[in-house]
């Protein structure tokens, strides 16, 4: 089961965040801050994985932009890793090449389409069409 | 894909000018974003956040505000959350938003909604309305984001407002409207699985939905079903194979790849779902295996997400049923994992190396090479799995090697969380295979000083009792305990400030305890060792106190430097530190009393824990005359503060010394819960305290043992120490060497590597695995405890831990693992998890023969003491004629000597034979034992012992026909009788028959009585469960009796004569008022309540068995009349 998705740059700013599991708003930053450096210290050749606390955190490096996805024991990490970059690709598709700025930019944007790909936790849907089909049809409402 | 982020913020002045269209940004944002990308520190951030919210605050409040800048506000008021700043202001105005707002707004107002609101909170009622509508609507968009958000956050009790709104659009002709609405209800079903029992048929249809998208969220439901009750889904098992088997032949829209797989996480998800349904299922195993073979096949491409479902497909080949062919290629796809130069593939192998040793141990051997190369790996992640695979394939041979990895390791490592996860395990591996007391002591040391104070309570705990219970052998305890007590002194000799404050306390409690087994130890040295610790200042006062009660055993001799102590000690700042003192002082002086509190090499074994707390009477009943209100038990406390929430519609009534609302009166007012007026008398005060003197003082005695064992409390800190391990294994010493010459050559590297693998993976070998499949030579763990009656909850304590996360698997999963095997050799431990049965039920001193026993546990060193009573068996009395042979006795049979048991009688006799009877009691019957004596010099035959007694059952009989009796010789038969309605004597007669000459039979009659005291046993109940039993009970009589007066104090006294002559349980004396329970063998209950009125006793029975009061009450009379 995925806890939280937290999308960081390197200088430890939070770009985005959802948790799957209630954490309380003030330990929010020092989790935060605490994943980050975990991820930081790690260098290119060391794997993908980092065990913290209960946790795994599985995470992706995107130019500046850290992808980092706090998981149970239980999930597969390697499909996880996918799954951030499938996120990535439907992102880029949307905003076509999407960068640290875009997520800012639409945050609510990001977020719905985060929506659609994960609830509590569980991965529902990976099919970028379908992600994609809500938010389309909302924009194109917006515009007309 | 790298270059997916490109743009870097040197972008971004052109950005902010060239955003157009439906990404249009507000002044008020765009302006927020460009601060927030220009903070440079914390503080800035602070300021920046701070005049945001400030600033939405008046914006919000304002009446001029659109729908189209509350959205722009929600999303900024999102950025403030995200940076940790609380915006709970907004809150409203996002369920405003998506109420009133057009479609955009009303999705970032439900988006808004989600991310602030977590499940529970209050305004999330007020977003029902809106649910409720927008579900209704025609546009399907808002149809839509409604259903995402019902299946975010939606609160619990308003399901049923919703769930038929939902539950129709499972057959919405819209594919993305059906697969909201399944896990809508997916949601509704974690959350309150009984709203949704009634649409399982729903899911069904859902799982067979022509979409692949519905089918898919489905499986949401189903695996999480399976996962609760497998064997009710059997029947599905061919569906989900044939949905696989569709997904894999390329049977869904081209969209649903990824990479050109197809679908793979819908893969990951049905291999889950089959392998639940697979596990220790043969039949339904081989319904599947097809499929995960062609799923073995196809995943040959060289990606990732293939390699994801090839992990996911070789865990279900390990869970199901076994098929040789399959783990045969499921293994050969660990290993080229395992040996991929991918470092995350590499990550994955080793996790499901891990997961299959636990079914294949012979697996890791393929692959030893490649292990130790892992755990020299430079990655932290790569190691830790390592020593996770290693933890589960440690056996008794190579237990010495991968011990001393793991704590190298944790000499390494500083995340705390590790650490903790880590040294519990090496603690467990070292209990369990140690090979010699040495290297068992020296490895608990270094977890004791690398673990310190983070360690988990119980690793400490189960070491001390390990120490403290020892096996079957003394001698070879007493060489453990001679061991450490060594070990310690060395130890303690050395720098000892950096020492963790729980390595001390352990090494104090065992120098207090067996300091005295090492002859050669002068004692003085231990006393001084120990009294230089006190003197450190990063010795905390939890430690001091462990420190006094260590010095307190030491055997006595050394006064001088006791006294000394005592002195500097009793002007402390701590009064617990100056009342050990003062004991210290006391017991230095009185050697007398020091035997009697600390007696030497006291047997652990059968304390008894009196977790009612009876010893505590005398000061609650004390408290209560004071003035303290009754104690509840929290959920009375919990109903009565949900009481108080509502209003008091009631008038004030007239207001009492003592708070009488706080007791909870019934029309059947409990004797327990109410004693005002008595307990607010003068004499009762004096009462208590002469109740209280009989135990030991308590107070200020630390408390280090409770109901669950050793209570151990975190201490600061203290740094992580690398003890000098002298524990160093030929193997691992090389090892060690190794590194310090300078780099050898690569093929002695190797050949390094190589004596390594041997050393670690000794006795994984064919014939010698840990398999489950094949057989096993693992000896049994060396410590072996003893079962506990109160290890229950600790042990339950950690199993709840290990479902938390399984990487750290605790004690309970692996020994499941580790027995699972040898089904004759089950665990200690678990049998006691079960072992529920209190002592104290049958404690009540029926046993005269445990007397001793018991006053010795009783008297068991100090630090045990908080939690004992003294358990003192009341003295049955004869009534009947004196004995005649006592010593027949002896003659009882081996199973039955320990009861206790009347005097021996004398029931008639003839010049042939003599006839004895003597009355054992056990709890659930009454056993009637005669001894059959042969008083002449002649062989008795056939001889044949009949009882009657019309009154009484006879449940078993032993013993009653003998075809000859020696000469001068006795046998002894024995009926166990049982008494289903009361009377109040009950008379037996019988016969015996025998023949002195053959063919001439003699007969024999003989008669007695037996009362109905006989069949009362001890009720050992607490005052609350005394009190909630008394308000069930029906049947009732009162009477007054007469009261013993010739003491001083009449109560005691009475109620102390009854319980001599009836066998009762005096629950509880509560001022002029005493409770008393008892029941008719383990029969019907029957309650006493005592009142002192006047000159009289005031009793008061209640039982659920109309007679047995008045019996009771009968022999109640009688017994204070013979008195």
């Amino acid at each position: 089961m995925i806890k939280f998705l937290l999308m960081v740059n390197k200088q430890g700013q939070t770009r985005l965040s959802k948790y799957y599991e209630q954490v309380e708003l003030g330990k929010r930053a020092a989790l935060e801050a605490d994943v980050v450096r975990g991820c930081l210290a790690r260098r290119k050749e060391e794997c993908s994985f980092v065990e913290y606390k209960d946790y795994k955190l599985v995470y992706r490096q995107y130019a500046a932009l850290f992808i980092v996805v706090g998981i149970t024991e239980n999930e597969n990490e390697l499909s996880i890793y996918e799954l951030v970059h499938n996120f990535v690709e439907v992102l880029d598709k949307y905003f076509s090449r999407v960068s640290e700025l875009d997520i800012m930019f639409n945050l609510d944007k990001v977020h719905i389409i985060l929506d659609e790909m994960i609830l509590n936790g569980h991965i529902v849907e990976t099919n970028k069409n379908r992600i994609l089909a809500p938010l389309l049809a909302l924009d194109k409402m917006a515009e007309s | 894909m790298s270059d997916v982020v490109e743009k870097t913020l040197t972008a971004l002045p052109g950005l902010f000018e060239s955003q157009t269209g439906a990404a249009k940004i507000t002044n008020r944002l765009r302006q927020l974003i460009k601060s927030i990308t220009e903070l440079t520190s914390k503080h800035e951030e602070e300021n920046l956040i701070k005049r945001e919210l400030s600033a939405i605050k008046e914006q919000v409040s304002s009446p001029n505000t659109t729908m189209k800048q509350m959205r722009e506000i929600m999303v900024r008021a999102m950025y403030c959350e995200m940076l940790g700043y609380d915006a709970s202001f907004t809150y409203i105005h996002a369920i405003k938003l998506a109420q009133q707002g057009g479609v955009l707004e009303k999705r970032v107002g439900y988006l808004a909604v989600s991310l602030f609101l977590n499940e529970g909170h209050e305004l999330l009622l007020l977003l029902v309305n809106t649910v409720l509508k927008d579900l209704q609507s025609t546009n399907l968009i808002e149809v839509c984001m409604a259903l995402t958000v019902v299946a975010q956050v939606f609160p619990k009790d308003m399901i049923p407002a919703v769930l038929p709104l939902v539950e129709d659009k499972l057959s919405h002709p819209k594919e993305i409207i059906r697969r909201k609405a399944v896990l809508a209800l997916y949601k509704f079903y974690l959350i309150a699985p009984n709203q949704v029992q009634h649409i399982h048929a729903k899911f069904c249809k859902a799982l067979s939905d022509k979409d692949p998208g519905v089918m898919a969220s489905s499986l949401h439901i189903y695996l999480q079903l399976i996962r609760e009750s497998p064997d009710s889904y059997k029947d599905l098992t061919g569906s989900f194979v044939t949905i696989l088997k569709q997904v894999l032949g390329g049977k869904l829209p081209v969209d649903f790849n990824y990479h050109s797989v197809p679908a793979p996480w819908l893969q990951i998800q049905l291999l889950r779902i089959l392998s639940l349904l697979g596990k220790e299922d043969q039949s339904t195993s081989e319904l599947m295996y097809e499929v995960l073979d062609e799923s073995l096949r196809r995943a040959e491409m060289n990606h990732n997400i293939t390699y994801a479902i090839l992990y996911e497909c070789v865990k279900a080949v390990y869970t199901i049923h076994p098929k040789a062919e399959l783990l045969e290629k499921a293994a050969r796809c660990i290993g080229n994992f395992v040996l991929s130069p991918k470092i995350n593939l590499k990550y994955l192998g080793l996790k499901a190396l891990t997961y299959v040793v636990q079914h294949d141990a012979k697996l890791a051997l393929q692959h030893q090479m490649t292990i130790i190369e892992c755990l020299d790996h430079s990655d932290f992640t790569i190691k830790r799995e390592t020593l996770e695979l290693l933890f589960r394939i440690t056996n008794a041979q190579n237990v010495t090697v991968i011990v001393e990895k793991m704590l190298d390791f944790l000499r390494s490592c500083n995340d705390e969380h590790t650490i903790i996860h880590l040294i519990g395990k090496v603690a467990e591996l070292a209990e369990k295979f140690a090979p010699d007391n040495s290297w068992f002591i020296q490895t608990m040391n270094d977890v004791f000083s690398i673990g310190g104070d983070l360690l988990q309570q119980d690793v400490p705990n189960n070491f001390l009792r390990l120490l403290a219970e020892g096996s079957e052998s003394k001698e070879e305890d007493d060489q453990l305990r001679l061991y450490a007590v060594e070990s310690y002194l060395t130890v303690l000799k050395g720098h000892t400030s950096h020492l963790p404050q729980c390595f001390l306390q352990v090494m104090s409690w065992v120098l207090g305890e067996y300091a005295h087994l090492q002859e050669s130890v002068d004692r003085r040295e231990v006393i001084r060792l120990l009294t230089q610790l006190l003197d450190q200042r990063s010795v905390s006062s939890e430690t001091r106190v462990w420190i006094l009660s260590a010095l307190t055993k030491i055997p006595e001799g050394q006064t001088d430097l006791i006294l000394d102590l005592a002195e500097s000690l009793s002007s402390s700042q701590d009064t617990v530190l100056r009342q050990q003192a003062q004991e210290l002082r006391h017991l230095s002086q009185d050697s007398q009393l020091r035997e009697w509190v600390l007696p030497r090499g006291a047997p652990w074994d059968g304390i008894e824990v009196d977790s009612s707390l009876s010893f505590l009477d005398g000061f609650v009943s004390e408290a209560l005359a004071a003035g303290a209100a009754p104690y509840k038990p929290p959920h009375q406390r919990q109903e009565e503060l949900c009481e108080d929430r509502a209003l008091n519609l009631e008038p004030y009534s007239f207001s009492l010394p003592v708070s009488l609302s706080s007791c909870s009166i019934t029309d059947r007012q409990s004797p327990t819960l109410l004693s005002v007026s008595s307990g607010l008398s003068g004499n009762s005060a004096e009462l208590s305290q002469k109740a209280g003197s009989s135990t030991l003082i308590l107070e200020g005695v630390k408390r280090v043992w409770g109901k669950d064992g050793y209570l151990p409390q975190k201490e600061a800190t203290a740094p992580p120490v690398d003890e000098p391990s002298a524990a160093v294994q030929p193997a691992s010493q090389q090892e060690a060497a190794e590194r310090i010459e300078p780099r050898p050559e690569p093929s002695t590297q190797n050949q390094d590597k190589q004596q390594l693998a041997s050393s670690l993976f000794v006795g994984l070998g064919v014939g010698s695995s840990v398999s489950l499949l094949g057989k096993s030579e693992a000896p049994p763990p060396r410590f072996r405890k003893k079962p506990r009656p109160h290890e229950s909850s600790s042990s339950s304590g950690t199993s709840k831990r290990s479902s938390d996360s399984s990487s750290h698997s605790s004690r309970n999963t692996t020994d499941s693992f580790l027995y699972g095997s040898f089904p004759e050799e089950e665990p200690a431990t678990s049998i006691s998890t079960f072992d529920h049965t209190p002592k104290s039920t049958t404690a009540n001193g029926l046993s005269q023969n445990k007397d001793t026993k018991e006053d010795r546990h009783a008297n068991t060193s100090q630090i045990l003491g908080g939690d004992m009573v003294i358990v003192r068996p009341s003295t049955i009395q004869d009534k009947h004629p004196p004995s005649v042979s006592s010593d027949l006795t002896a003659l009882l049979p081996a199973d039955l000597k320990d009861l206790p048991h009347s005097d021996v009688i004398s029931l008639t006799s003839d010049p042939s034979l003599s006839l004895s009877s003597c009355r054992l009691f056990r709890d659930e019957a009454l056993l009637l034992v005669i001894f059959i004596s042969n008083c002449t010099e002649t062989v008795i035959k056939d001889v044949a012992v009949q009882l009657t007694c019309e009154e009484l059952k006879t449940a078993s009989l032993r013993g009653n026909v003998m075809d000859c009796l020696e000469a001068r010789s006795t046998s002894v038969c024995h009926y166990a009788l049982l008494m289903d309605d009361p009377h109040t004597n009950v008379s037996l007669t019988g016969t015996v028959s025998y023949q002195t000459q053959p063919g001439h039979t003699n007969t024999l009659p003989f008669s007695g009585t037996l009362s109905t005291a006989d069949f009362i046993r001890p009720l050992v109940v607490t005052t609350e469960e005394y009190g909630k039993l008394w308000l069930s009970l029906s049947h009732d009589v009162k009477q007054n009796l007469k009261l013993l007066t010739d003491a001083g104090d009449p109560l005691r006294t009475t109620l102390n004569a009854l319980k001599d002559a009836l066998q009762l349980h005096v629950v509880d004396i509560i001022g002029s008022e005493g409770i008393v329970a008892c029941r008719l063998l383990s029969g019907a209950p029957c309650l006493l309540h005592c009142r002192v009125n006047g000159a009289a006793l005031a009793m008061w029975l209640r039982s659920p068995h109309p007679a047995l009061p008045d019996f009771i009450l009968y022999h109640c009379q009688r017994a204070l009349a013979h008195h």
